[in-house]
């Protein structure tokens, strides 16, 4: 039995201690926000935050998180989240949409260290996170725009 | 269901569609390579397109949200539904098509809601592929131009005629406009009269909008996805939940074609977690209550394969084939003047060859399908591209009639071409769902089962000879192109026109460059391996061979590369346009800071002009970084602005990605990457500032998904040939010059 918080909410999960937390999200708790995308944190599309900085869940033990505290964008809802979740629909950031989940759980952990990050500090934060549609050009922005949404309350 | 019985406007077109359509439709089975008028005729069209076409039969209000026709229904509290018949992938056209409806309805873009509509080829289909429902060949918003127009037009003269007859006015005198009917200081919302409206009779040519009234078309209005992808509830194939449902995983063959000899699947039916073990006509399939115990179990089958029919070189074996194909004739598929004898006597010769990588299409979703095979039925849950295709195959494997196989489409989480696929993912789903009936089964992929098992963009060599006159004018051009075929060995190799898949010169043959001596052949490279169209097909590799040997030609030439295509392209007012509007907003002539250059590509492809010019930045340990982008577009009338600005920067990013990094080698006929340490996508870092510009036109629509992409890596290269001397001939690009 492994225990730890997910989304402010404990949870005991019964289950094979190797089990990403990926597939602990996914296939035990139905929270289907977080997506496979590589299955070797070689894409970001997993990323969730544990105890505030953001993992790959694909590649994270359910046994490496017991005890921990697990957001992810299913129940997250940070002022920084919210920021950056209200930019992106400001620019219109999503094309097909899968890997932004991980891609908003990058940029909130971002702000949630850097109140105004610049271009390299952006590319730095979010090269983790890969995305097909290429909406990286509308992602730097809308991290820019966030910043200022959020106005140093993170 | 009775509305579909409803066809409201009979799938009747104006004539400007028609002609719109002719072209269009032309232009996509060109690109495809199947040549016009097949697909008709093939045989390939599923039994539920042969159902009869649209009746005028009487309205149907059903439930409380009546249906006006088969795209659009409006509820009681105003919200107006518009039935998607494409795939959202990421291009945006639920919000296009949306706003299609919306604008002639009269709507207020807040009301607007939207749903796929299901698998019916007889009211949903595709009007450039007769009577076929799928998506591709950047052809939606085209195809639907005047369709979904008069569908919201229809809709909107119902509701007025309902209002009229209650508020005992004539209709002429009633304005819609912002999701509200008036007369005078009478006002209502569409809601109040929606159940009356939709039982009157349907107007058979609703009028339209003069464009210059348009509220929405042309306007930057805000995605209709973006809520849902930002918030994680978007539903993905992927995230399907099912009562009982199970997880399934295969083990394919180490190479395509491969057959099972002998399965040992002991210890991975005894495997915690697993329900069962099951062969299929390509692999063996492991059934468990969920993916880690799937994923566990699929270690310890122990599968012995027959590769005796799948491909046994390497890529540069390949490749040496390849250039060796290209030495002898090919098949002429375009000849203008002599090309051949006026290279004899040129002043200048250029020539070079070419060497395209095959590549993978890598969506970040991978691969998956949801299939629950019942006794009678079939019902399948996933991001449908091809809803005629799919049911027919789907309904082949299951024994079942195409009518019994229901589709239920979801987001694709990326396709670029992928889920265009016959024979392939959905009929694996099918043939390992139907041996548990009654389950609900997903079946995953990884991102190595995907790679594995990549439809990839053909690889390619190319053979040019250019001559230029004394007086720098291009006079010849003599073109081999040498690929492995998309569409031999499928099921739609009975489309080919001629003795090469048409993909194969496709941007190449139709160049827009009036060169007086143009000799095109082009030759199949025959190899074991399956192919698909990737985003832009053929354009996407052909493109960057033919700018990068204009600016070749340019150079001999001695002339600006802008100049030198001016005159080229003098009798193509629209490449023209967008040529000059990139060379404008690039301010191309303006002198650039040490160490960086610029180069231009332009490029027709699926209707739409795109000029693109690339600055590129060329560091002292000879590593480049592509800095700006600069983009025009001419796609004809521009509905969504934001989402053709979209989906520009995605092409960009996308066919950048190639150019620089992406290639899919083998070594003794296997594929040598397997995820995205070997097979590297851009990230972040190496996407460089994009402006995207749209040239203002009243042409008829066509299609923004694909043309983005094809002009990037020649513009890239172009730069680098700008800066060095040296002209780049071989993709990928990679980091140094």
């Amino acid at each position: 039995m492994i225990s730890l918080t997910i989304n402010g909410k404990e949870q005991q999960l019964d289950i094979d201690p190797d089990t990403p937390l990926l597939w602990a999200l996914r296939d035990e708790l139905q929270m289907t926000g977080t997506k496979l995308g590589c299955g070797m944190a070689l894409c970001g599309a997993c990323t969730v935050h544990m105890n505030g900085s953001p993992v790959r869940a694909c590649s994270l033990p359910i046994s490496a998180a017991a005890g921990a505290k697990i957001d992810t964008i299913d129940g997250i809802n940070s002022p920084a989240f919210q920021a950056v979740q209200q930019a992106w629909r400001e620019l219109d950031v999503v094309q097909c949409g899968y890997c932004q989940s991980g891609q908003i759980m990058s940029a909130t952990a971002l702000l949630q260290g850097n109140k105004n990050p610049s271009d390299a500090q952006i590319d730095a934060a979010m090269s983790g996170n890969l995305c097909r549609c290429a909406t990286y050009h509308r992602i730097r922005g809308a991290i820019h725009q966030a910043a200022k949404n959020l106005g140093g309350k993170a | 269901m009775n509305f579909l019985k409803r066809h409201a406007i009979s799938g009747q077109t104006s004539a400007g569609q028609k002609n719109a359509a002719a072209v269009s439709r032309r232009d996509f089975l060109q690109a495809m390579g199947l040549g016009g008028g097949l697909l008709m005729g093939s045989g390939f069209v599923a039994a539920s397109a042969q159902v009869a076409a649209a009746d005028n039969a009487p309205a149907m209000a059903t439930g409380e949200t009546p249906f006006f026709n088969a795209f659009v229904k409006i509820a009681p509290d105003n919200t107006v539904t518009i039935l998607v018949k494409h795939l959202d992938m990421g291009q945006g056209i639920s919000t296009g098509l949306t706003a299609l409806v919306a604008e002639e309805l009269g709507a207020r873009w807040a009301q607007m809601a939207w749903e796929y509509a299901p698998a019916d080829a007889s009211q949903y289909n595709n009007l450039f592929w007769g009577p076929t429902q799928g998506t591709g060949g950047s052809s939606s918003i085209a195809n639907s131009w005047m369709q979904l127009r008069q569908m919201g037009a229809a809709a909107r003269e119902m509701l007025v005629a309902a209002a009229a007859a209650e508020w005992k006015v004539p209709a002429s005198d009633i304005k819609v406009s912002e999701g509200v009917l008036s007369h005078g200081q009478r006002k209502a919302e569409f809601g109040v009269f929606a159940a009356k409206a939709a039982t009157l009779p349907v107007p058979e040519k609703p009028s339209l909008k003069d464009p210059k009234d348009f509220q929405l078309i042309g306007k930057n209005i805000p995605r209709k996805d973006s809520l849902e992808k930002t918030n994680g509830t978007a539903l993905y194939t992927q995230d399907i939940q099912l009562p009982g449902m199970l997880t399934a995983l295969v083990v394919y063959p180490p190479k395509l074609y491969g057959k099972v000899k002998k399965v040992d699947a002991a210890k991975a039916k005894a495997a915690p977690g697993v329900v069962a073990v099951v062969e299929f006509p390509r692999g063996v399939a492991v059934i468990a209550e969920n993916f880690w115990a799937a994923q566990k179990a699929r270690k310890l089958v122990q599968v012995d394969w027959d590769l005796s029919a799948s491909e046994t070189r390497s890529s540069s074996e390949l490749f040496a084939a390849a250039h060796s194909l290209a030495e002898k004739t090919g098949s002429p598929v375009k000849t203008k003047g002599d090309a051949a004898a006026a290279i004899t006597k040129a002043d200048k010769l250029v020539s070079a060859k070419y060497e395209l990588p095959y590549l993978t299409h890598a969506a970040i979703e991978p691969i998956n399908c949801v299939v629950k095979v019942e006794k009678n039925s079939c019902e399948l849950w996933f991001a449908c591209q091809m809803p005629t295709v799919d049911q027919q195959e789907v309904a082949a494997a299951t024994g079942l009639k195409p009518e019994q196989v229901k589709i239920n489409t979801l987001y694709a989480g990326g396709s670029f071409g992928r889920r265009a696929c016959p024979s392939d993912y959905v009929v694996d789903a099918a043939n390992i769902a139907k041996q548990l009936p009654g389950r609900a089964v997903k079946m995953l992929w990884t991102r190595e089962d995907e790679i594995l098992n990549g439809r990839y963009r053909p690889m390619a060599v190319h053979h040019i000879k250019g001559a230029v006159s004394a007086e720098g004018k291009a006079i010849a051009w003599q073109h081999h192109a040498v690929a492995q075929a998309i569409l031999r060995g499928t099921p739609f190799e009975g489309m080919i026109k001629g003795p090469v898949d048409g993909t194969v010169a496709e941007g190449i043959e139709d160049m827009h460059y009036a060169i007086p001596n143009l000799q095109v052949a082009a030759t199949e490279l025959p190899v074991k391996l399956s192919t698909l169209w990737w985003r832009s097909v053929g354009h996407s590799g052909n493109a960057f061979v033919v700018e990068t040997f204009v600016d070749q030609l340019a150079k001999a030439a001695n002339k600006d590369p802008v100049v030198f295509r001016r005159e080229l392209l003098a009798s193509e007012p629209r490449a023209l346009g967008v040529l000059n509007l990139a060379a404008q907003k690039s301010d191309w002539n303006k002198k650039l800071p040490e160490g960086v250059s610029r180069g231009i590509a332009v490029h027709k492809s699926f209707g739409t002009w795109v000029a693109q010019v690339a600055e590129v930045r060329v560091n002292a340990d000879k590593s480049f970084n592509v800095e700006r982008v600069v983009c025009a577009v001419d796609c004809g009338v521009a509905v969504t602005p934001d989402v053709i600005r979209a989906q520009m920067e995605g092409g960009i990013g996308m066919g950048l990605s190639a150019a620089l990094g992406e290639a899919i080698t083998l070594n003794k006929g296997a594929v040598e990457q397997s995820n995205f340490h070997n097979y590297p996508l851009l990230r972040i870092s190496d996407m460089p500032k994009v402006e995207v510009h749209i040239v203002p036109s009243a042409e008829m629509p066509s299609g923004v998904g694909e043309p983005g992409l094809p002009p990037i890596a020649g513009a890239v290269a172009n730069a680098l040939f700008a800066a060095t001397g040296k002209p780049f001939t071989k993709l990928p690009l990679g980091n140094r010059v």
